[in-house]
Parts: structure tokens; sequence; C-alpha cells
């Protein structure tokens, strides 16, 4: 198309193109509008949204300049001689992380199968383990902290807790899924050589879904990490108490410090259980 | 048909035995000090965490009892009274779960357009300069890593009060979250489009929308409705922080032992979250059924 033709060439020749393929050249209209349309929709509610939330540019301006101020008064980061309470503050956020994590990962285990259409025949049975099991998904873990801290008091227990419940219901979907999509070929094996309902879970499942639960419970618990490291925002323990108390008192230094140990330790673990989760799923593959 | 079995030799079989009970002794070995090692961690973190099983004992009752005391006291034969006096705050509490509905959908809708122009850079196929790509990975992975109510946190002071607060830390952290996905999508597309668009002369800008976009926009659409799911959740809590929503309403309400409130602003937003599920799970089907029949 380079060098040879002059403009005109080239409109003629568009011209011959559009009359010998009319289809490539016609605008799909229907399509067109309904785009334009969802378009024009999600523009209108934007401006809805930013009216209604009082989004306004000189607030937006304002708030910039301080938190630039911000930026500059956490540098650098200082943990102000609190360190070993930070240290064990983040101990302690692993420890609800891992303790939530293993609790929903234990109850769970056996609601899933329940959930399973291929375990559980009855409709009802798996309608109402799934819907409770939503109920749970949908409250989220601060406000199961807030509950908890009525039971056991302020503390990391109630983070413990609170991350488990909301976990029993995510790990419990996650898990009857893969049962759901587990190979049949062994159940029927275990079925054929005479085995009851008991052993086709035994034997036939379990065995089969047991890596990929391990791997969700692995990246479970890395994401619980992070959810562990907020919960003292409502008074459940970890560093998260830390984090509210200095960010309200304007500790900077203090603040940068917590949140590079928080990143630190996520990026760990992170490496960690990406590590442990290829193993498994590799031991399955071979 | 003949169908003896033949025996095996004696040493052949011993052999084979041996050889058997040696491997399941190994995968027993390795199970029981996978058990063992979970269960070292499992206490040093009972330690840290202060778990207390004897506290939640004596006080599982409270569990009950406080289920018990939050649930609205109804009767059969003054229904509409009862209902009436349990959601006594309804128009508020509804403008306030429209509020919630808008910072997520705003969160969303901000967060996805930075994300969308960030992860062509972040991609590994599109990224033009190395520095940069490493950059962009960097800022989305910190982005993704501090957790939004920390963001919210921070901004309440620098911005005030309210839903302003929460919709720019949903936007930072669904920016962050996002353009991950979006780059791994990216990073997984047919080349070929876009080399044919470059080999004609095009733009950077012209082969990302005629080449890139329409292998990506579908599965785009998919995570960010799956991103707005995530996010009704967190703009419901960031009201604990102060930063709009109906978050502070239910923390007054669990904070004062408000009972019956609590029961129904829960209720409500276990209500939203799962209509929310629904339909976005509805969305994602057809988007992803478009996809396959195109």
């Amino acid at each position: 198309m380079s060098g040879g033709h002059t403009s005109r060439g080239h409109a003629v020749e568009v011209a011959a193109l559009r009359a010998r393929y009319p289809d490539a050249f016609r605008i799909a209209w229907p399509a067109r509008l309904a785009t334009v349309g969802v378009l024009l929709g999600l523009a209108g509610l934007t401006a809805f949204a930013l009216w209604r939330l009082d989004v306004s540019a000189a607030r937006i301006l304002n708030g910039l300049g301080r938190l630039g101020a911000f930026a500059v008064l956490m540098l650098p980061p200082s943990a102000g001689g609190r360190f070993p309470d930070f240290l064990h503050a983040l101990a302690e956020t692993l420890g609800i992380a891992f303790l939530g994590t293993l609790t929903a990962a234990l109850l769970a285990f056996p609601v899933a199968f329940l959930a399973a259409r291929n375990v559980v025949p009855n409709p009802f049975v798996h309608f109402a383990v799934r819907r409770g099991l939503d109920v749970l998904r949908s409250v989220d873990v601060l406000i199961w902290a807030l509950i908890w801290i009525n039971v056991v008091g302020l503390g990391p227990f109630a983070g413990a807790l609170a991350i488990a419940c909301s976990d029993i219901g995510a790990l419990g979907k996650l898990f009857s899924e893969a049962v759901e999509t587990a190979d049949r070929k062994a159940v029927e094996g275990v079925t054929a050589a005479g085995g009851g309902g008991l052993h086709r879970v035994r034997f036939g499942l379990v065995p089969a879904v047991l890596p990929v639960l391990g791997s969700q419970v692995l990246y479970f618990f890395e994401s619980n990490t992070r959810s562990a490291t907020i919960i003292g925002i409502v008074g459940a323990g970890g560093i998260g108490q830390y984090l509210t108390e200095l960010i309200r008192v304007l500790e900077l230094q203090q603040v940068s410090c917590l949140v590079l140990m928080i990143l630190v330790t996520v990026a760990v673990i992170d490496a960690v259980s990406g590590r442990l989760r290829r193993a498994l799923i590799g031991g399955e593959a071979r | 048909m003949d169908t003896r079995i033949v025996p095996l030799a004696p040493g052949r079989a011993a052999a084979l035995e041996s050889a058997y009970a040696r491997a399941v002794a190994a995968t027993r070995r390795r199970t029981i000090l996978t058990l063992a090692a979970i269960a070292v961690l499992a206490v040093a973190a009972g330690f840290a965490a202060e778990v207390r099983p004897l506290v939640l004992a004596e006080n599982i009752g409270n569990f009950t009892a406080y289920l018990g005391r939050i649930l609205p006291h109804l009767t059969l034969g003054n229904l509409r009274g009862d209902l009436a006096e349990w959601y006594w705050g309804l128009p508020k509490w509804a403008a306030l779960l429209g509020e919630t509905l808008l910072m997520a959908y705003l969160g969303t809708l901000l967060g996805g357009l930075a994300a969308f122009l960030l992860c062509f850079g972040a991609a590994e196929n599109l990224a033009r300069t190395r520095a940069g790509r490493f950059l962009t990975r960097r800022a989305l992975e910190f982005a993704r890593t501090v957790p939004e109510i920390v963001f919210a946190l921070l901004f309440v002071i620098a911005f005030g009060l309210g839903p302003m607060v929460g919709v720019m830390a949903l936007a930072i952290h669904t920016a962050g979250a996002l353009g991950k996905l979006f780059s791994e999508v990216v990073e997984n597309i047919d080349m070929k489009p876009v080399e044919g668009l470059v080999a004609s002369g095009a733009t950077r800008v012209a082969a990302i929308r005629f080449a890139v976009l329409p292998q990506v926009a579908s599965n785009f659409a998919s995570y960010g409705l799956l991103r707005f799911e995530i996010n009704v959740r967190g703009a419901g809590v960031m009201g604990f922080v102060g930063a709009g929503g109906i978050g502070q309403e239910l923390l007054v309400a669990i904070r004062n032992f408000y009972y019956t409130d609590v029961s129904a602003i829960l209720l409500m937003i276990v209500a939203t979250v799962m209509l929310i599920d629904l339909g976005t799970e509805r969305l994602r089907h057809h988007l992803i059924g478009l996809e396959h029949g195109r």
C-alpha cells in the first residue's frame, strides 16, 4: 500500500472493495446502539454517584496536599523503639491467620461433601447447605470480629474465630465445587468393587480432591494474612491495633514502618505458600 | 477359557510385597510428618493468638444468647406492627445501603479504569521498557497488598470523613488487584493480530484498540464484575473507620447493643450481597457465552 497509490487511487480502491464486499463494511447498528446505550447508562450512573457521594475536586486537591505532607512525614520509617511490640503483634497476626484458616478448612471439609451434588443427591440438602454457606460468606470478616468480641472479649482469639467463620463459607463453596468436578471413574471403580457410600468418599473422592483442596487452603492462608492485619481495627488483635492507633495520633514514621513490615510479611508468606502450592499440584500431576 | 492364576515364584512375591510395604510406609511417614508440622504450627499459633478454649466453652452460651437477642420479636397476630418496629429505620438504612452500592460501583469503575490504563505497561508482551514494566508491577503490588481499609484510615485524616474517602480507598485497592489480573489476561492473548497491525503501520494505541481489546474485553468485564461483588462487601465495612456507607450504622448498633437493629441491618447487607452475587454471576455467564459464541 505504500508508495504507488495516490490518495485518490486509494479512495477508488476502497470504493471498489465496498462494492464487492458490502457485508464487511456494513455497520451493525443494533450492536452499536446497545454498546452506546450501556456506556451512556454507566456514565449516567457515574455522574449520579459522583454527585450523591459529594466527590469534589476542591476537596481532593486539598486532601492531596495534606497527603503529600503525610508522605514526607512518613520518611524514614522508624519503629520508635517499639520494634519488639510490633514483632509480637505481627506474630499474633500470623497466628490469627493460621488458626482461622485451619479451623475453617477442618470444618468446611465435611460440609463440602454435603453441599456436593454427586455425594448427596437430595437437592434440598445441598441447596440448604449452600445457602447456609452463602450467608456465612456474605458477612464481612470485620463484622464477624465485632460479633465474636461480644462473646470472647477483645483480643486475637475473636479475630481467629471471625476469620474461621467467614472462611467456612468461602472454602465450603470452593471445596464442594472441587468435589463436584472430580473424576467419576474412581468412584465407579470403588462401587464396582463393592464399596459403600463412605468408601466411595474416602477412596474415590478424597484422594482426588485433596491436593486441590490443600492448594486452596494455602491460597486462603495468604489472603487471610492480609485480613488479619486489619482485624485489629475493631479490636480483634494483631498488628491492625497498632496501625489504627498510630494513624489516629499521626505517628507516621511508625505507621510506615508497620506498613513495610506487613508488605514484607505478606511477600514472604506468598512466596512460601506459592512454593508449597506448586509442590502440591505438581505432586498431583505426577 | 482357562482362568487359572499362576502364582508368582516365592522370592518374587516377597520382593514385590516388601516394595509395596516400603512405598506405603514412605507415604504414611510423609503424611504423619505433615500432620505433625501442622499440629506444631497450630499450637504455636494458638499461643500467639491467645486462644482460650475454656473462655470459648464458657461463653459459647453468650453466642447463642446473642443470636437469640438480636432476633426480632415477631408475632403472627401483629406481624405488620412488629415488622415496622423491627425495621423502624428502613428509609435511613436503605439510603445508606444505596450509598454503599454507589461507593462500590464508583470504586470499581475508577479502579478498573486505572487498571486498564496500567495493565498494558505491566504485561510482558506489550510493555515498552523493562524498567517501566517493573515499576508498574511494583506499584500495582503495593496498591493491592495494603488493605483498602488502611488506605481509608489514612485518607479519612487527609480528606475528611465521608463516602468520597471510601471510594478512593476502594479504587486504589481495585486498581492493584484488577491491574494484575488484566495484565495476565493481556499476556495470554494471541499476538498475531497485533503483529499484523504493527506491520501495516498502526500506532501502539491503534494496535491495542483493534488487536488486543477485542480479545480481552469480555474477560476484563467479567473480572470487573467479580471485583464489584468483592467491593460491595468492602464498602459495607468502610463506615467502621468513618469512610461512608452503612458500616457506621452497623458499628453503632453492635457497640451500643441495639440488638434488633443489628439483625435488621445484617439481614439487609446479606440479602444485598447475595442478590449482587446472583446478578453478577448471570452477567458473567452471559459475557463468557458471548465470547464463546464469537
